[in-house]
């Protein structure tokens, strides 16, 4: 077997860290190395995540056909209404359009759609190409908008121009166009918009309840189950509650900035941060709402009852065995390594693709001696750490899948596509049954490294 | 016959296509000790991944060059070498496949001058360290994924076929086929004693067995030394009705090296392969085994069988040009009417192969559509009522909307499990779609009675 050094490239190094060497240093943020085949993926990317959901806008992508077919219906980010978002549209660019400028084609293919599937509002994305033969995607929407009388928006999004934490930005300046658009009257002063949940497997929609619970307003799901209009009077809310690292942060910043509205970040995964994401609410509108801690406390109470005898059952079978993390954003992490901790499993190898240096800092507090913590890491330096460190199971996404399997190694999907919430506390418990289903199969029993092991022993 | 169309929209709304790089790294992960390479920014590299995984539920590994906005300005070149450099280093690759994006092509980055610079710069290196450099023009914004498939392919046999001495093989270039299917192939040249090499090779690559470690790169694919002596070749076999001839390699190496090329359809259904298996009869000087008369035999029993379940029912057939021919080919056979044949691929051949596998059985040939989406497909099957689609994933939502049942075949297969194993060619795989399209009728019907019948 290649040990972790062999696979390691030079430049890479300081990317990656075992807890116990002194003294912590994480090199992060960079530029992925060319050939070392990262697992991130692109700009574009970033704010496709971000804007997907909102379901009553068209969303056009402006390029050659991969990145709107790559992108098409591929997450479960569910509506309660319209469904525009799960259709897939783009320009198709063809060589004329590269070497002759492809404005006229847009404002004729955002007219057509427009006139077809009456959005209430347009986002166009840029894609690499875009950004290269220069068409003036700013002034077509402005266009476009005064002709139809609806918003289109551009999305910076050309692809080479950083990583997805760049077009988490491109797609928050976008949606900031929308805020303030609309009338706030009416709204309770004990109200919130719900930043960085993309409502999978309809994921808001738990928390959304929870808030009901805690007389808590929702004022805009931003972005899971989106609408427009919500989105348009967001600024009437009392606090903004950001989940995800970062995909929306900015969002929050810029209202602040405009209209004086404060942000807290939470995450709804395992049981800790959940109630602590609804305490830090309640906390917030204490002075309006004096009985707001109780209620907040009596949704924990309740859900919790139900919850953790539950969990005991999962724990008796899983307490001990070893868990690996790489996920796209570093608080997914935070939570995950609790959500083990809680189901007595060991966190031996933690990773993200685009974490900071305090977010690594973070890790490294929480996680035990010896754990692997790893900044945009490539399957050649995942599956020697799996094997080296003898996993049960890899929590990842899509990407990291195969890597899991090739090895006979268990695997949780923790990404865009699930159909299962794992978010809120009943997620938690869908999240142990999910890694409880895995490990506990019999099939790995026959998988060679099993096999070689079982005959070791 | 109505005349074949594309697309009257100037959007495109849920793509019958994909784009041309994702092709050609396709093609690159069936080459032995290969690893495709992707010119171009991060994300391309990393979406492709995530699609192709999601059909073969195997890991494919895909470099990219990753480019940033500054190379954007002044050039990918240093990150292209260096990128190659290293995945050299840490995959140990014989054979490095570089596709450009639509991002190089725009730039206007010259890739076989950079390769061949950093071919002469690594010049006194071990071979270890210097693999072959392959390189292919697949700008996403023209053609498709099986355009990119089919260059890829080319470009290998041209960079790699040298000059070789004459020999017995046979070249295949087969087109996309499931990594089955490809197994089945090399199954039937064996029984011709025929030494073939295929190209590419994916029957390994994308379905391999599960590992006591991880490889880098997966066993299998077409070997390298196999592909050198493609130019002293017996024979070529190229299949697919719709390959262009631009995009062929079995015409390159005819005019290049004089090894006579042979055309062939998929052989899917009676026809299509008893001229595939007629055309390995003429090349090897072997009668037909009798273990394939008998699968024929059987298939022939089947379709009696089979033919009243199915008669006149409507059929909408969309996806790879060749492979929508192929189906629409056996569905005429078995007395399933096609009526709307359609493609995201533009050919040009599509409609004249159609014509050629439905005429003298069906009365007036089914409404051909190329280069069209999902949304022209849905508009133009309006009218025509149709009983089954048949084709990959992405029609699914149609199937649903019209609560009619859809055969999956091709690529992706992302709503099903087993896409990779589907075997679809030779009388083997025919009887195996036979069975499953009956079957969906008959599940249709059974679903839809209130009877409850258990016998159908």
């Amino acid at each position: 077997m290649e040990t972790g050094a062999q696979t390691i490239f030079k430049e890479r190094e300081g990317q990656i860290h075992r807890k116990g060497e002194e003294p912590f240093e994480m090199t992060c943020n960079r530029d992925s190395l060319a050939g070392a085949v990262s697992q991130r993926a692109c700009v574009f990317c970033g704010s496709r995540v971000v804007l997907y959901p909102i379901a009553d806008a068209l969303h056009l992508v402006h390029g050659p056909i991969g990145c709107a077919a790559y992108t098409w219906d591929i997450r479960g980010a569910l509506s309660s209404g319209p469904e525009l978002h799960r259709l897939s549209f783009s320009t198709d660019l063809q060589e004329k359009d590269v070497i002759f400028g492809a404005e006229t084609k847009l404002y004729s293919a955002l007219t057509e759609l427009i006139d077809r599937h009456k959005p209430n509002a347009a986002f166009v994305y840029s894609t690499c190409i875009v950004g290269i033969i220069g068409d003036d995607l700013e002034a077509v929407c402005k266009r476009v908008s005064e002709e139809k009388g609806i918003p289109v928006i551009p999305v910076q999004s050309e692809g080479f121009k950083g990583s997805k934490r760049e077009g988490y930005n491109a797609a928050c300046r976008a949606m900031f166009r929308l805020v303030g658009m609309r009338e706030t009257t009416g709204i309770s002063p004990v109200s919130i918009n719900i930043l960085g949940d993309f409502n999978l497997a309809g994921e808001i929609w738990i928390i959304r309840d929870y808030f009901k619970k805690m007389g808590v307003e929702v004022v805009a799901n931003i972005t899971g189950d989106g609408r427009v209009a919500d989105i348009q009077r967001a600024h009437g809310a009392g606090l903004n509650v950001v989940q995800c690292s970062g995909a929306t942060v900015d969002l929050a910043k810029m209202m602040q900035e405009a209209y004086g509205i404060p942000y807290i970040q939470v995450s709804y995964f395992g049981v800790e941060d959940m109630a602590e994401a609804l305490y830090s609410v309640a906390k917030h509108f204490e002075d309006k709402d004096p009985d707001i801690l109780r209620k907040a406390q009596e949704v924990v109470r309740e859900e919790l009852s139900v919850l953790y005898p539950k969990l005991q059952e999962f724990r008796k079978d899983l307490e001990g065995k070893k868990a690996a993390i790489y996920v796209g954003g570093a608080f997914k992490a935070f939570s995950l390594v609790k959500a083990f901790r809680l189901i007595g499993m060991k966190v031996v190898l933690v990773g993200s693709q685009t974490g900071t240096e305090e977010d690594y800092r973070e890790l490294y507090e929480i996680t035990d001696e010896g754990t692997i913590i790893v900044d945009d890491s490539n399957p050649l330096e995942l599956s020697s750490f799996l094997q080296e460190q003898d996993v049960d199971i890899f929590v990842g996404g899509v990407k990291e899948r195969p890597i899991a399997y090739k090895l006979g190694v268990g695997f949780c999907d923790h990404n865009h596509e699930r159909k299962e919430p794992l978010e809120g506390f009943v997620g938690m418990l869908n999240f142990a049954q999910e890694v409880y289903n895995t490990v506990m199969s019999p099939v790995w029993r026959f998988a060679p490294r099993k096999v070689k092991r079982a005959r070791e022993v | 016959m109505k005349k074949a169309a594309s697309s009257s929209y100037t959007s495109t709304t849920n793509a019958c296509k994909l784009c041309k790089p994702l092709g050609a790294c396709i093609a690159f992960r069936g080459i032995e000790g290969a690893v495709p390479f992707l010119h171009g920014s991060q994300g391309c590299a990393t979406y492709m991944r995530r699609y192709v995984i999601s059909h073969f539920r195997e890991p494919i590994d895909i470099a990219s060059s990753s480019l940033g906005e500054k190379h954007a300005v002044y050039g990918g070149g240093p990150n292209l070498k260096l990128g190659v450099k290293n995945v050299t280093k840490k995959y140990g690759a014989k054979l490095i496949g570089v596709a450009t994006t639509c991002l190089t092509e725009t730039i206007g980055d010259d890739v076989p001058f950079l390769l061949k610079e950093y071919k002469r710069d690594v010049e006194d290196l071990p071979p270890e360290e210097a693999p072959i450099l392959v390189n292919v023009s697949t700008p996403s914004y023209s053609g498709t994924h099986m355009e990119g498939f089919h260059a890829a392919v080319r470009a290998v046999a041209d960079q790699v076929a040298t000059e070789a001495e004459k020999n017995a093989s046979v070249n295949v270039f087969p087109g996309f086929m499931t990594p089955a299917e490809i197994r089945h192939l090399k199954e039937i040249f064996e029984d011709f004693s025929l030494d073939e090499t295929i190209l590419p090779d994916i029957s390994d690559t994308l379905d391999a067995p599960v590992l006591e470690e991880y490889k880098k790169i997966p066993e299998g694919g077409t070997p390298i030394e196999e592909i050198r002596r493609m130019s002293g070749a017996m024979a070529s076999i190229e299949i697919g009705r719709t390959v262009e001839t631009r995009l062929s390699a079995g015409e390159l190496l005819n005019g290049k090296f004089g090894v006579p090329a042979y055309k062939t359809g998929m052989p899917i259904g009676l026809r299509e392969c008893d001229a595939f298996f007629e055309l390995l009869e003429k090349i090897s000087s072997y009668e037909t085994p009798e273990k394939y008369a008998g699968e024929r035999g059987r298939l022939v029993d089947s379709y009696i069988d089979a033919h009243k379940y199915i008669f006149n029912k409507r059929a909408i057939v969309y996806g790879e040009e060749d492979l929508v021919v192929g189906i629409t080919s056996f569905l005429t056979e078995i007395g399933v009417r096609p009526v709307l044949c359609a493609s995201g691929g533009q050919s040009g051949l599509l409609a004249g192969a159609i014509e050629e596998v439905t005429k003298g059985i069906l009365p007036e040939s089914p409404v051909v559509r190329h280069g069209v989406d999902f949304y022209d497909i849905a508009e133009e099957a309006e009218g025509l009522a149709p009983d089954i689609i048949i084709g990959h994933s992405k029609g699914y939502h149609l199937a649903r909307r019209w609560n009619i049942p859809h055969v999956r075949v091709g690529f992706p297969i992302h709503d099903r499990f087993g896409g990779q194993r589907l075997l679809n060619i030779g009388y083997r795989g025919t009887q195996d779609l036979l069975d499953r399209v009956v079957n969906a009728f008959i599940e249709k019907k059974q679903e839809d009675s209130p009877v409850g019948y258990g016998y159908m």
